[in-house]
């Protein structure tokens, strides 16, 4: 699948699909990679060491550095992938060094697939 | 996006990762919105200052910019903190919360910034030109730069204004272009403007007409800067307005074509049930102006309001720290704190703890307040003009 690189780097790993937007800031635990929204699809599931595919991100910007958080403790995906990327996940992705690929059909992505993503060539496919 | 040598060298690593991952996301932010280039600016005012907005993740970003030797390149401000950095343990702020918040600052000060917190840059010793190119990130900052002062400038995030801080430049795309500058709806004002809560209540109503759309008012016979600042909080609070025009009062209002716009009528009964639904609440706890931070002349009104009475209430005038040390020469501060108000500087309502200090019912007269006390503060709100709140407060 050949989509659009946001931020740089290459990542392989198992995929963890959100049909949901993800609101980072009160959504995700930066210290332990936990997802703790409410009623979210992912309640309760960990990001670490995934590759986490969504359609956008959604929620305060402060979401951008609850990314970098992550990184930084962590406990962040490996890479990220979504429908489109807004400035919100765009901006933390970059910030913390996530590699990181939109215009992808995420349709086509299901939890646990095995997943190669080289987004310096904006590409994601099935390893 | 078409950048210079130099900028392709910082995107490269040629000035060390900091300065590689900043320049990134200018790049991405720009080819998001299809900027052709990277523009100069002449000035930055930085968001996400607030310990209560950012929290932790938001204080260690940015204490590894500034241990890693980031330094602004251009005059920048900072949007208000958390508290007041000077008084904040009289006034009663979380001794946890004051220590995660002067850690932010020191970061801030660090990479060269000056810490002056505000709102209200432009009263304060950051004031751009008309046409100048800026980024600044504060809501109201921005309206008001854009409209009254006719500078240009995007509606920056905490980070995307940082970037521009240490790069000097941001790019040019939205508001920094003049043809995504046209007036795209009108607004016809059919009662008195008499208090800055009346522009503030006015402001509340037409964001919510206007979403992200850029309003043209007539009917506003004149209204002095004060009243122009209550009026673009409120609407970039409501909605998500960063542009607006005055017919006869703001730059570029008589270049634009009103002709065959969507119009909107705001009159008595508007303004009536703009009141209607802003007051949540009877009888404040807690009166606070100074949103967006108070000019010296609204301390020098509520002075007089208070001047030789008593105050049964906190009453608190949020303002930068410039005007309340001018506030402190003119003999304001000493007046209003004997009547038992409190000047407080660096912070506002909006963005301070107000909920964990024993707060639950706030009088406000400002729109934009009126619009995020109930869910950034859990307080019910009163809103009514400065007059009508002091009279509230006094004994």
């Amino acid at each position: 699948m050949k989509g659009r690189m946001i931020s740089p780097g290459k990542a392989e790993g198992e995929a963890i699909v959100s049909k949901e937007p993800i609101g980072f800031y009160g959504g995700i635990d930066a210290k332990t990679g936990t997802v703790i929204e409410k009623d979210h699809p992912l309640e309760g599931q960990n990001v670490k060491g995934k590759i986490l595919v969504f359609p956008n991100g959604k929620g305060s910007t402060v979401g951008s550095y609850v990314i970098y958080g992550l990184k930084k403790n962590g406990v962040a995906p490996r890479a990220i992938v979504n429908k489109e990327t807004e400035t919100i996940v765009a901006t933390g992705v970059i910030l913390a060094g996530i590699p990181c690929v939109d215009q992808i059909e995420i349709d086509e992505i299901k939890t646990g697939d095995k997943l190669i993503v080289d987004a310096d060539n904006g590409e994601v496919n099935h390893a | 996006m078409e950048l210079t040598k130099q900028e392709e060298g910082i995107l490269n690593g040629d000035q060390g990762e900091v300065l590689e991952r900043q320049m990134r996301l200018l790049v991405r932010l720009g080819e998001i919105y299809n900027a052709d280039k990277m523009i100069p600016v002449g000035s930055v005012q930085v968001a996400g200052v607030s310990y209560k907005s950012v929290g932790d993740p938001g204080l260690e970003f940015l204490e590894d910019i500034a241990s890693n030797g980031g330094k602004v390149r251009v005059l920048t401000y900072l949007n208000p903190a958390g508290m007041d950095m000077k008084d904040w343990k009289e006034i009663g702020f979380p001794q946890d919360f004051a220590e995660k918040q002067i850690r932010i600052m020191n970061a801030f000060g660090a990479m060269g910034i000056n810490t002056t917190a505000t709102c209200t840059p432009y009263l304060a010793g950051n004031l751009p030109r008309f046409r100048e190119h800026i980024a600044w990130a504060e809501s109201s900052a921005v309206s008001f730069a854009n409209s009254v002062i006719g500078a240009r400038t995007n509606r920056e995030g905490g980070p995307s204004a940082l970037a521009a801080a240490l790069l000097g430049v941001t790019p040019n795309y939205g508001l920094h272009l003049n043809e995504n500058r046209k007036a795209t709806l009108r607004i016809n004002v059919n009662t008195e403007l008499k208090t800055s809560s009346d522009f503030g209540a006015l402001g509340y109503w037409a964001g919510k007409q206007a979403k992200n759309g850029i309003p043209f008012f007539k009917g506003i016979p004149n209204a002095n800067t004060d009243e122009l600042k209550f009026l673009g909080a409120a609407m970039a609070a409501s909605g998500a307005v960063a542009l607006y025009y005055v017919d006869e009062l703001t730059p570029e209002a008589d270049a634009q074509e009103v002709g065959g716009l969507e119009t909107f009528d705001f009159g008595d009964k508007e303004k009536k049930e703009t009141y209607d639904t802003l007051n949540t609440g009877q009888k404040p706890d807690i009166a606070i102006l100074g949103c967006p931070h108070a000019s010296i002349r609204e301390i020098a009104q509520v002075t007089s309001l208070v001047e030789g009475k008593r105050l049964g209430k906190p009453l608190w005038i949020c303002t930068s720290r410039t005007m309340k040390q001018l506030a402190d020469n003119l003999g304001y501060t000493k007046k209003i704190e004997k009547a038992g108000g409190k000047i407080v500087a660096d912070t506002c309502m909006v963005v301070s703890p107000i909920e964990r200090m024993g707060y639950k019912k706030t009088g406000v007269n400002s729109g934009k307040a009126a619009n995020y006390l109930p869910s950034f503060c859990k307080q019910e709100v009163i809103f009514k003009d400065v007059e009508k709140l002091v009279e509230e407060c006094l004994v």
